[in-house]
């Protein structure tokens, strides 16, 4: 693994509440350009809540995140718009805008920021539904596919601009084993082939073994980072029986690791 | 079980008590349960209680039940309603915190009329065509049939005093002057409430809760421009239309009456109220239902933005912008009578 990689996430510092009550606090974490990164833990551990303020639908209460060189918890709206055009979002069920055709889902982000003619706009569509594997299904409505495929449109409409960076929420929810599998090989061979930096928010164990190159641990009671670096290196060599149990898929009954 | 055992403990006042489960086969949560009860009558009454020769199956369901631990009688808590200020604190924080959104909300509402109006061109044509059509063309038929009835009422109402005056002619006026200046504006609001008022909550709340809100706000797009101003641009072109639509099936509702019952001829009726009629009070219906119109989407698009909670709060939702959106419609009227009076 290439050493000399820059970060293109840096997170200082980060504090988040909802009201009165901190779900994370002090959280500080890089990371780096080109790597599948995996944002894991427990319910109610904060991932969700974490992806949140990276994307910046939350302002944090305290501390700074800075995506591609620009600081999004300081900047203004334009600095902000800049940086949404160079990052894509897959949301936990797709957000496919329901009145609209699968192809008029990946278009409207290329018809708002391209000039393009529409029928370039149509091939370009085209060519992100051919990368899901969705060729064929341009002129159904989000209502009339399957979960999972709604998920792949979701991913081709979060690709629609190339983006540097893409985001995933929980994209193995609600999907079944096989599709799930799928999915992760997609990803896997989306970031090999096109480089992209992937951040992955899940607690699917084996897409995160599958899957992850680097991920952090989140832990509800210390609202923070309980552990970082190679999943497998943690399932294996972790002494902290949270992370111990996470990796190894056991009850929370007093067992502890050998 | 208890019934019986329960009243013979108490006559009996054994020292202690023993129960032989050897013949037991199997035991399910309603059998452990007159087991509990056993030794709680025992406790109660200072005796010993004890279990003997549980089989290995009756033993594994009891430690599943946690037999053991069940000792003291649970109260399951009853939902505790907090006192009244309890309750009157919480509701005005909430009115404060909705009221602080919606003052976002309305800003935000101005500000991107304005840059449609400032580039035309960034108005989501398309959606705000279809918001016509649904808020407009759909509700024709509906409004042309309240409306013609309306008139229908007043005309009939009002004869039967006019009538005994020979003043049957100036059942034209009233149905006329009513039905433009007030009538007309309130009732087209009230259906457009009802029908899109809540629409626009229900569509928006709905993409509220299915993260659509959130993808258009990280793909760059300005939610207030996308979803809000096509239905409120929409809404202000419409609703006027519909209520010169409405005024006119209610004079010819009036005039049914007029020619049926009243022996008034058509043309007489239709005389008398081109004459009654001023262009002002067409202009102040149309004035009127443009200000209604407003608030209606903007109020039913704010409830839809703020939705929480899933299905339930669509709902919620919903039924707020229809309510809110009435309750808006017949203030502002009073506002405007108000006003006309002391300015007019």
């Amino acid at each position: 693994m290439a050493i000399d990689r820059r970060p293109i996430i840096q997170v200082r510092d980060l504090t988040a509440r909802y009201g009165e009550e901190t779900i994370l606090e002090g959280v500080s974490f890089d990371v780096y350009e080109g790597e599948i990164f995996v944002i894991l833990g427990g319910s109610g551990c904060g991932k969700t809540t974490l992806l949140k303020h990276l994307i910046g639908l939350i302002r944090p209460y305290a501390g700074q995140v800075i995506i591609d060189g620009e600081d999004i918890t300081h900047a203004d709206s334009q600095g902000y718009h800049r940086l949404l055009r160079r990052i894509g979002i897959l949301y936990q069920s797709g957000a496919l805008f329901g009145s609209m055709t699968v192809a008029e889902n990946v278009a409207l982000p290329i018809v708002e920021y391209t000039g393009l003619p529409s029928d370039l706009v149509s091939t370009v569509v085209r060519m992100k539904l051919n990368l899901v594997q969705l060729e064929g299904y341009e002129d159904y409505l989000p209502s009339e596919i399957s979960g999972g495929m709604k998920k792949r449109a979701g991913l081709a409409r979060a690709m629609a601009l190339n983006p540097k960076i893409l985001f995933f929420d929980e994209p193995s929810a609600g999907l079944d084993p096989v599709t799930s599998a799928g999915l992760d090989r997609l990803i896997v061979h989306l970031n090999k082939s096109l480089g992209t930096t992937m951040v992955i928010v899940t607690h699917e164990l084996q897409s995160i073994l599958a899957v992850a190159q680097r991920v952090i641990m989140l832990d509800k009671g210390l609202r923070g980072i309980i552990a970082e670096g190679d999943p497998g290196h943690l399932r294996e060599t972790s002494r902290n029986p949270l992370v111990w149990r996470f990796f190894n898929r056991q009850p929370d009954d007093g067992a502890v690791p050998a | 079980m208890l019934r019986d055992l329960g009243p013979l403990l108490h006559s009996k006042t054994p020292i202690s008590l023993t129960v032989d489960l050897s013949e037991v086969t199997y035991v399910d949560d309603f059998g452990v349960l007159v087991l509990i009860e056993l030794r709680h009558m025992m406790t109660a009454q200072r005796g010993a209680f004890s279990l003997i020769h549980a089989t290995d199956k009756v033993r594994e369901i009891l430690s599943l039940l946690h037999f053991d631990d069940l000792t003291d009688r649970v109260h399951l808590a009853k939902k505790q309603i907090p006192n009244i200020f309890v309750r009157l604190g919480d509701a005005t924080l909430r009115h404060i915190h909705d009221f602080q959104y919606l003052t976002s909300f309305t800003g935000s509402v101005f500000l991107a009329l304005l840059y449609v109006c400032r580039h035309p061109r960034s108005l989501r044509s398309e959606d705000t065509v279809l918001a016509m059509l649904k808020t407009g063309v759909d509700a024709l038929p509906i409004v042309g049939l309240i409306s013609f009835l309306l008139g229908l009422i007043i005309a009939f109402m009002s004869s039967v005093q006019l009538r005994q005056f020979g003043a049957d002619i100036y059942v034209a006026s009233l149905v006329s002057l009513a039905m433009t200046r007030e009538l007309g504006p309130i009732m087209t609001a009230i259906i457009v409430a009802g029908r899109s008022g809540s629409a626009f909550a229900a569509e928006i709340g709905t993409m509220r809760i299915s993260e659509e809100i959130d993808a258009l706000f990280t793909m760059g797009f300005d939610p207030t421009r996308f979803l809000a101003i096509p239905k409120i641009v929409a809404s202000i072109v419409v609703v006027p239309l519909l209520t010169l639509f409405s005024d006119a099936f209610a004079i010819l509702g009036g005039m049914v009456v007029g020619v049926l019952m009243l022996d008034l001829t058509a043309s007489a009726y239709i005389a008398q109220t081109a004459v009654t009629l001023t262009p002002f009070d067409v202009f102040l219906g149309v004035l009127k239902s443009a200000v209604f119109a407003f608030l209606i989407s903007w109020i039913s698009c704010f409830r839809g933005f703020r939705v929480r909670g899933g299905a339930a709060g669509v709902g919620t939702a919903t039924t707020s912008a229809v309510v809110s959106s009435i309750f808006l419609i017949i203030l502002t009227d009073a506002l405007f009578s108000v006003i006309l009076r002391y300015w007019g």
